[in-house]
């Protein structure tokens, strides 16, 4: 069934035609032609497609369009300033090197706004709750933990690289 | 996604007319991070789904001062029972056991009732809350009925509900004095998985402070539905709680628990390890039942 509804899309009041089984994925990606937002496995275990409905961090292969109703919607496509100025997150994994095949990116950047925007001094304990349900399989995990860690501002003086000391042994080198 | 109506009715007896006018044909959905994936897996395949999100309620949980229960909503996400600092202070087995499922994501938009609905044997949710006592509201086309939440669950996959009935409300009996309760899910990681085994402790405690008065072990996929280890239960009411008891109490909980081998792990090991971890949570439940409870 076909059913109109309203919402608030990256800051632009939307009112449009969507059918009742479409996700908030299909619609973003298909409908609104929007695809920095990811399809990973489809079934909220890797959080590509993690959006921000309302404040909270959602998977969108798993919400339903029509829940979406009188609510925010933010994309990755959201976060930049209309100059291209880049959020302040996506500079900082730009920066601390938290990108690599960058499919998981804009999942990861939305995971870690929807926490600072509650939690702007967020823990790297709170960091790591924040994205378990975002999967990185290039692993860059360390970097995008320091990457959200720079900007809430838990990161500072802990630089993650460890020099290799001397006296840890012979590595043959 | 195979097409499907999707009806959102406001009141309880409204979702329940539409699932009488449906039939078979529809499917009642809340926040849908297992039904959608069902459909998508072509597991499932309704015409019709009935959200049970937007039914007015309680949407966090809710303590009832004259009465000393506590309500949980059975449409309030994981999240917003982890987030609830009267379930972080005084019933913290229920904390241990939500700020584990899923990710932030998935506890953002499923909601406790729709783990005990689906009943798989890993239920993290409902392991606290039988070891809570906590009963079941049930509504359907009869009216209401209640029952222990211990006996909901009829098999892997299975509940007791009839078609149409909508589980509504877990309600927990006012805690006992002196109390303390712990769970931990154990598993290869946190996140994202589902536990290897799942141990729930709660102890109430004599005036002295180390008697046993009464004692919760509770199990998740230890047997084919959440398991009360009642053996390990008899054995330590009355006993001094201490390493030596308590390791008795997990070894005889290993030993009645009905482990298999399965894909997550294996049934030796599994045993072993109700021993070992009912023994932790055992001394976790009597550290925090020794704790100033913040009321």
């Amino acid at each position: 069934m076909a059913r109109e509804i309203s919402f608030v899309f990256n800051g632009n009041p939307m009112k449009m035609m969507i059918e009742d089984h479409w996700t908030l994925l299909h619609l973003i990606r298909e409908e609104l032609e929007y695809t920095g937002t990811k399809e990973g496995c489809g079934s909220g275990e890797c959080g590509a497609c993690t959006v921000i409905v309302d404040g909270i961090a959602v998977n969108s292969c798993l919400y339903l369009a029509s829940e979406i109703e009188a609510k925010r919607l933010t994309t990755i496509e959201g976060l930049a300033a209309a100059d291209g100025t880049l959020h302040p997150i996506q500079k900082s994994f730009v920066e601390n090197g938290g990108i690599q095949c960058g499919f998981c990116s804009p999942g990861m950047i939305l995971s870690a706004k929807a926490l600072l925007d509650k939690n702007p001094g967020a823990s790297e304990e709170d960091v790591k709750e924040a994205i378990a349900g975002n999967i990185c399989r290039c692993t860059g995990y360390v970097q995008i933990i320091d990457s959200i860690k720079a900007v809430s501002g838990s990161g500072e003086d802990e630089p993650h690289v460890v020099a290799f000391k001397k006296d840890e042994g012979d590595r043959g080198e | 996604m195979r097409p499907f109506t999707y009806l959102i009715p406001k009141t309880l007896d409204e979702a329940i007319s539409l699932h009488v006018s449906h039939g078979e044909h529809a499917r009642y959905v809340a926040g849908g991070t297992d039904v959608l994936v069902k459909i998508k897996e072509g597991k499932l395949a309704p015409d019709y789904l009935i959200s049970l999100k937007h039914i007015i309620g309680q949407d966090r949980p809710f303590l009832n001062h004259e009465t000393g229960e506590l309500y949980i909503g059975a449409f309030c996400t994981h999240r917003s029972i982890e987030q609830s600092t009267l379930v972080q202070h005084q019933y913290p087995i229920i904390h241990d056991a939500v700020k584990n499922i899923g990710s932030v994501q998935i506890r953002n938009v499923a909601t406790i009732g729709g783990n005990l609905v689906n009943a798989v044997p890993s239920a993290d949710g409902a392991i606290p809350l039988i070891a809570l006592d906590a009963k079941a509201n049930i509504y359907g086309t009869k009216g209401q009925r209640s029952i222990d939440l211990r006996r909901f669950f009829l098999g892997p996959g299975q509940c007791d509900l009839d078609g149409g009935e909508i589980l509504t409300e877990i309600v927990i009996p006012p805690l006992a004095q002196r109390s303390g309760s712990a769970y931990i899910k154990h598993g290869r990681r946190e996140a994202m998985e589902l536990p290897m085994l799942g141990v729930g402790v709660l102890l109430s405690l004599e005036e002295d402070m180390t008697t046993c008065a009464k004692v919760r072990i509770c199990l998740g996929v230890a047997a084919p539905t959440p398991f009360r280890a009642m053996a390990a239960e008899k054995y330590l009411k009355g006993k001094t709680i201490d390493e030596i008891n308590l390791t008795e109490a997990g070894m005889i909980a290993g030993q009645e628990s009905k482990v298999r081998d399965s894909i997550r792990g294996v049934a030796w090991y599994r045993r072993e390890m109700v021993g070992v971890l009912v023994k932790r949570m055992g001394l976790k439940a009597l550290e925090r039942s020794k704790e100033k409870r913040e009321d």
